[in-house]
């Protein structure tokens, strides 16, 4: 199947546009740095935020990124990820400084017995909210793309957060050619996603192209996991507890997007190298956040949660 | 950058503006592109499903692909500018889908103010309506250089040449004194898919392209200004004492080691030594391309200073003429002062005089004592500090700006300068 695609050859006809994507990322962040004051990078390990570090790299070359990196931990990522972050942080010599909601997790937070929305609000955009304003930080970029989901659609560049971090949808600034309003009032703050015009292929194939390290889950193995209505659980004895006529099987499989543990199934695939990634991304007929959990709930949970401040 | 068809051929990226109001059928023509090019994903088809059923229509409506927020879909309208992008194997599209109202003039500006292209929107049945009008001169005002008038509906009229006919008769009328010249007309049924992205069979009588093809094939490379050097300074890059290079954005024309250089304010000029990215250095950097530019003397230059070529200097000035769209409910009087944004550069200014507001169903100039929400009228601006600027109609970058209230610290009004 994977062999029929010319992955090498479709990646190098986009080449162009993927320089004029980064051309205008790269502005982008170079604006951020310059009118901001204490501007910080939200960086989750996925493959998003990869690249945009790699476009921060690009922009201030040859100096260093001038400012730093943020994790917002739940403590709930894959060990892989955790491992991953610290490396490649230390590599590429940019500051790291990780949050966690330490009240919410001395808890015992978990989605299965609070739910999704409670869970995500308190280790996510709690332990955000927390840390913006612990740090004073008054631009938070984040990887968050357009094509991801229907609210992102509608979202600014430079999106305008009020002291409690909540997006107002009907009420955003016009965003005009590239003049990029960074005036705002004490404690309020800019998130800017300098990705949004990005799509999850255009991504893919600049990590192809700048030969861009990922976290190894992406790449197919075979793993312990629950198939629970197409979306296959890894399987953890601690935190999955097999419902009636659930069993526990080995597939061989990856991860698509990177999340929490309990909230992100992996696929059926045997993608084994970057082009084998990209070619079933191609094919693919599901929309990535498909094995997120916390898209399903309703038509507008996306929505709903940036309302609250989530990024 | 290589072109044409073939192994190693480019994919060129094209950024085109819906406009029409909800019953134009905007949605359905923007939903009928992404189902048709396959960019739907099926679990995105699925949920839409689930909606269709709670509302207990039957089957999937296109036009819900497109609509974003919970308030949209409540109440069936578009609020905001929503981005959508599809590719095909011939080129890239990013679509900002704007919606048609008058009272959402600003967001269509705003669609408009990045794109090349622009397709409006009317309903066979009713002809040329001041809203087509009125978008189809957005479009030109902010200097779009390719229109598309897709007549839709034509199902509805029973594929009628002598409609379609008598709305490009119409419409080319009007659009007489537009800056855009290249206006195109194409018969399309978005909820039948006709002339969309295959040819319809019920149209033999037309000729010309389908939409899609139209996108796919419209020459865009040279609508931006390859002509005058414009490289406004985002930051000083000074990573230790001994390297010194401004980092921008190439506005316009193109930069290569060895030309001479004149910076702006201080006028003085020197050589560029080198053109240096992450990836290496460059012999040529052009519209569009962001560089490190390292210049063979050091000048005066810091962030919103400008660098040009000697014999392409932009106009200096304190006086700003411009075209001016409002954008916010307090209305635009003479006297008041405001933000200037400007390439990189932020800067006071006071309005000196509401020059005329243009009355957008007959684009006649009127005399006004004030510019209100989503009106279009022409100012002169007292700025505090010279900027360099081109008119908006030779360069959309150095030509445009955008007005910030100092109190709210909202965008205000879009400019361009005449």
């Amino acid at each position: 199947m994977t062999e029929t695609i010319p992955v090498r050859q479709i990646i190098a006809q986009n080449a162009a546009h993927l320089k004029q994507l980064e051309a205008e990322s790269i502005y982008i962040m170079r604006e951020v740095a310059a009118e901001f004051k204490k501007p910080v990078m939200l960086y989750s390990v996925g493959k998003d935020s990869s690249v945009m570090l790699r476009l921060a790299q690009k922009a201030f070359y040859p100096a260093p990124i001038p400012f730093p990196v943020m994790h917002v931990d739940t403590g709930y990522k894959f060990p892989e990820m955790y491992v991953f972050r610290d490396k490649y942080c230390a590599e590429i010599g940019v500051r790291l400084i990780v949050e966690r909601n330490e009240r919410a997790i001395g808890m015992g937070m978990n989605p299965m017995q609070y739910g999704t929305d409670k869970c995500c609000g308190a280790l996510k955009t709690g332990a955000l909210l927390d840390a913006l304003t612990k740090h004073g930080f008054d631009a938070a970029f984040g990887g968050a793309r357009r094509d991801e989901e229907k609210s992102r659609a509608k979202e600014r560049i430079y999106s305008f957060r009020d002291a409690f971090g909540q997006w107002d949808p009907k009420n955003q600034r016009p965003e005009l050619w590239n003049l990029y309003n960074a005036r705002i009032n004490d404690g309020e703050s800019i998130r800017v996603f300098p990705l949004s015009n990005w799509t999850e292929l255009d991504v893919w194939f600049y990590i192809v192209l700048e030969e861009i390290p990922i976290v190894p889950i992406y790449y197919a193995q075979k793993r312990r996991v629950v198939d629970r209505g197409g979306i296959l659980v890894p399987y953890d004895e601690k935190r999955v507890t097999l419902k009636p006529g659930e069993q526990v099987e080995e597939v061989l499989s990856r991860f698509r997007s990177l999340g929490c543990m309990p909230c992100t199934g992996a696929i059926r695939s045997n993608a084994q190298t970057i082009e084998d990634i990209v070619a079933e991304i191609i094919l693919a007929r599901k929309s990535e956040r498909e094995n997120r959990v916390i898209d399903h709930n309703s038509d507008s949970s996306m929505e709903q949660k940036k309302r609250e401040g989530y990024f | 950058m290589q072109n044409g068809e073939g192994v190693g051929s480019s994919l060129e990226m094209l950024r085109f503006t819906t406009a029409g109001s909800v019953d134009d059928g905007k949605s359905t023509l923007i939903g009928r592109l992404l189902f048709d090019s396959k960019t739907v994903f099926e679990d995105q088809l699925e949920s839409l499903a689930k909606t269709a059923l709670r509302k207990g229509t039957h089957g999937i409506d296109l036009s819900l692909i497109t609509d974003g927020l919970a308030a949209e879909r409540e109440q069936g309208i578009t609020i905001d500018v929503a981005y959508r992008y599809f590719s095909t194997p011939k080129r890239k599209f990013i679509i900002a889908d704007t919606p048609g109202h008058e009272q959402y003039t600003r967001n269509m500006v705003t669609g408009a103010s990045t794109a090349n292209l622009a397709v409006v929107l009317t309903d066979a049945r009713k002809g040329v309506l001041p809203q087509s009008k009125r978008h189809g001169f957005i479009a030109s005002l902010l200097g779009i250089p390719h229109i598309v008038l897709a007549v839709n509906k034509m199902d509805l009229v029973d594929y009628a040449r002598d409609v379609y006919e008598k709305i490009k008769a119409d419409f080319g009328a009007y659009a007489r004194d537009f800056k855009t010249h290249d206006i195109t007309f194409i018969p399309v049924s978005a909820l039948t898919g006709d002339n969309i992205v295959t040819r319809s069979v019920q149209m033999p009588w037309y000729t010309g392209p389908t939409l899609l093809e139209f996108l796919e094939n419209v020459p865009i490379r040279n609508d931006r200004n390859l002509t005058d050097f414009r490289f406004p300074v985002q930051l000083v890059v000074r990573p230790h004492q001994d390297f010194r290079g401004y980092a921008g954005d190439v506005a316009s024309g193109t930069i290569a080691p060895g030309d001479t250089v004149m910076a702006l304010p201080s006028r003085r000029q020197t050589r560029v030594r080198e053109l240096l990215t992450y990836n290496g250095k460059l012999d040529r950097a052009t519209v569009g391309q962001s560089v490190v530019i390292v210049l063979a003397d050091e000048v005066d230059l810091s962030r919103g200073d400008m660098l040009v070529k000697p014999d392409q200097v932009p106009n200096i000035t304190q006086d700003l003429k411009a075209t001016l769209c409002w954008m916010a409910d307090e209305p635009l009087e003479p006297g008041k002062r405001y933000l200037v944004k400007h390439t990189t550069q932020m800067v006071g200014a006071m309005v000196q005089s509401l020059d005329y507001r243009v009355d957008i169903h007959t684009l006649a100039h009127e005399p006004a004592q004030a510019l209100r929400l989503n009106e279009i009228g022409a100012v002169t601006l007292k700025v505090k500090r010279p900027l360099y600027v081109d008119a908006y109609d030779r360069n959309r970058l150095t030509g445009a700006f955008v007005l910030i209230d100092e109190l709210s610290n909202n965008t205000v009004g879009a400019g361009m300068v005449v």
